[in-house]
């Protein structure tokens, strides 16, 4: 009996794949999930970053924001919600943003401030407005590491969007909790299975993002 | 014309980086500002373009106050350039020199065709068109650059110390091709430097500003070299000014002597009857008339003259196209200290002593002549280093 053992047996077996409880429907969930949250805090967190990059004010409010938040314990903020507003889709997208927002408004600032301020300067000086000058200078260069932190945002909230089952509601994490009620450690196992593959094939679709979206000029530059 | 007047730069802290500047940029011409770090040139010139707002005077462009239209517009109608190039690095060549007439709403064709049309004119290779930045030398970038400041055919062109991160001899070529440029183009350049070599090379005007943002002196390089307006001037120009101000005289009135020329076959006869001019040595030349080296007339009467027997003659002067300083330096350099004279094909005019340029020095500067000259572009080199690839290789 090893872990292998449990990964076969779970996805070997046919009542899986579904109903209600089977893979394609829990997958889909997980990916509702996900993609809401992600949305959500990208929304928020890279118009922010990258304004306050561009301007190069507001820094320290921005990462004093950002280790307050990192400092919330997701499971927690999780309980309290579910408390708060009862049962729905609310009480898990508040933790879920509140972990993702962290890394895309950092790195986003951060990778925009950085941009050598050659090239902005000689932009503003052939009379580009500021939003050409964010837009098509910066964010270009800033890029790469702009997916970056997307990236590891969206990772985490593939990860951490297991917890949605705590609350009553769907997604990959049914199959950890009630694995573990149940003392069924195959569906344990199997759903820590897919959610591990989940985030894997999200750090693929990041890779081929930056391949398609980032100029070869700045990837081969660095 | 673009006039400056009254400028001054006072930032928050109290800081004066311009203090109370005037001056006259006169049209199609280069004029240069040029001063220690500290002096506000580069704050001067990123007030012509408003990217540094000045606190009280006015600029005008051709007698209109630079405020009177929106800022990008001003600054699509001139040049920019600045240090390290600035190019975007995401941005294939031609698309980065293409860029300000995208901004004027030129067509995608439109403005990659004269951005292909730039790149020949400042001497880039067309096939660099598709390459992007990180592929080009720190000296190709730099040509990029200005012809992304061409692109939309501005009139005026600001450059702020375009050349400084480029080694000397790249910076040369650079200085060349500007200097080049600007006699097709006709632009009214305001060049930023702190190297008063440059200055000196570029400017029809310069102007020497001091730490503080004062304008020290504001006159056309032979002026400044000859008469700095103070010792602050005079402490900056550096210790060979007098040196360097030869490079405005022009070499074309040194007395050249033919005597002390032979030719390599000449009969021993017809040396010794020559009249040398007092010259203690014979320059030998071969028979189209290109120097070989020189030669006590002693030696030359006793025997056919091998190259092993010649003394090198360093390197020649173009007599009229180079300057006395060119001149003189061939004449220092050379150990007979006499210098050899050539015409553009690299046949020997004439020879002449360092005495003689001395005289010619003098009566230069009894005349003023060349005050109102321009360098001769080879002020450099001294002497044209093609003609260096002619000496006999045993003369060496």
């Amino acid at each position: 009996m090893n872990v292998l053992h449990f990964v076969g047996a779970f996805f070997g077996d046919g009542a899986h794949w579904h109903g209600y409880d089977g893979i394609p429907t829990r997958l889909l969930e997980h990916l509702r999930y996900s993609l809401v949250a992600f949305a959500i805090a990208a929304a928020v967190g890279l118009p922010a970053g990258l304004l306050t990059g561009h301007t190069g004010r507001g820094g320290n409010v921005l990462a004093f924001l950002a280790t307050a938040a990192r400092a919330l314990p997701s499971f927690g903020l999780l309980v309290l919600m579910f408390v708060l507003f009862g049962f729905g889709l609310v009480p898990v997208m508040v933790p879920l943003v509140v972990l993702a927002v962290p890394p895309i408004l950092v790195t986003a600032y951060e990778a925009v401030r950085s941009v050598d301020p050659s090239p902005v300067d000689a932009a503003r000086g052939m009379g580009m407005s500021e939003s050409r000058v964010l837009f098509q200078v910066e964010l270009p260069v800033a890029l790469p590491v702009v997916l970056g932190g997307l990236r590891s945002a969206a990772v985490q909230i593939v990860s951490t969007a297991t917890i949605a089952a705590y609350v009553s509601l769907g997604g990959l994490g049914r199959y950890i909790i009630d694995g573990l009620y149940q003392h069924d450690y195959e569906k344990v196992v199997g759903g820590a299975t897919l959610v591990a593959a989940l985030a894997l094939a999200t750090l693929a679709l990041f890779w081929a993002a930056g391949r398609l979206a980032v100029s070869p000029g700045v990837r081969r530059a660095r | 014309m673009i006039r400056i007047e009254a400028v001054t730069k006072r930032y928050p802290d109290g800081t004066v980086a311009v203090d109370r500047l005037s001056l006259d940029i006169p049209d199609r011409a280069i004029t240069v500002l040029v001063g220690p770090s500290g002096c506000g040139k580069t704050t001067t010139l990123r007030m012509i373009n408003r990217m540094v707002e000045p606190s009280e005077g006015r600029i005008l462009i051709d007698g209109v106050d630079s405020r009177q239209q929106p800022v990008n517009t001003l600054r699509r109608s001139m040049g920019y350039v600045i240090q390290n190039a600035g190019l975007f690095q995401h941005r294939t060549i031609v698309d980065n020199i293409a860029t300000v007439p995208r901004l004027l709403g030129w067509g995608k064709s439109k403005s990659r065709d004269r951005a292909r049309e730039l790149m020949e004119r400042v001497g880039l290779d067309p096939a660099l068109a598709g390459r992007y930045p990180y592929q080009l030398s720190g000296g190709q970038q730099q040509r990029v650059g200005v012809a992304r400041a061409l692109a939309a055919d501005p009139p005026v062109l600001l450059m702020d110390e375009p050349f400084s991160a480029v080694d000397p001899v790249v910076r040369k070529g650079l200085q060349d091709e500007l200097l080049r440029l600007q006699d097709e183009l006709g632009k009214t350049i305001v060049f930023v430097t702190h190297d008063i070599d440059e200055a000196v090379k570029l400017g029809t005007m310069v102007a020497v500003l001091r730490t503080g943002g004062r304008l020290a002196q504001y006159a056309p390089p032979a002026e400044l070299l000859s008469a700095p307006a103070d010792a602050f001037v005079e402490d900056f120009l550096g210790a060979d000014r007098g040196i360097r101000r030869l490079s405005f005289f022009p070499s074309a009135g040194l007395d050249l002597l033919t005597g002390p020329v032979v030719r390599a076959d000449a009969g021993a006869g017809e040396i010794t009857a020559r009249d040398t001019g007092g010259a203690p040595w014979l320059l030998v030349t071969d028979a189209d008339g290109r120097p070989l080296g020189w030669t006590e007339p002693g030696t030359l009467a006793a025997g056919p003259a091998g190259p092993a027997r010649l003394l090198s003659y360093g390197r020649p002067f173009v007599a009229g196209r180079d300057s006395l300083r060119a001149a003189l330096d061939c004449a220092v350099l050379s150990p007979t200290g006499w210098a050899v004279a050539v015409d553009e094909e690299g046949r020997v005019t004439g020879v002449v002593s360092q005495q003689a340029i001395g005289d010619a020095i003098r009566a230069a500067h009894a005349t003023g002549r060349g005050s109102d000259g321009t360098p001769d572009g080879t002020s450099e080199s001294v002497c044209d280093p093609a003609h260096g690839d002619r000496t006999p290789k045993a003369a060496r």
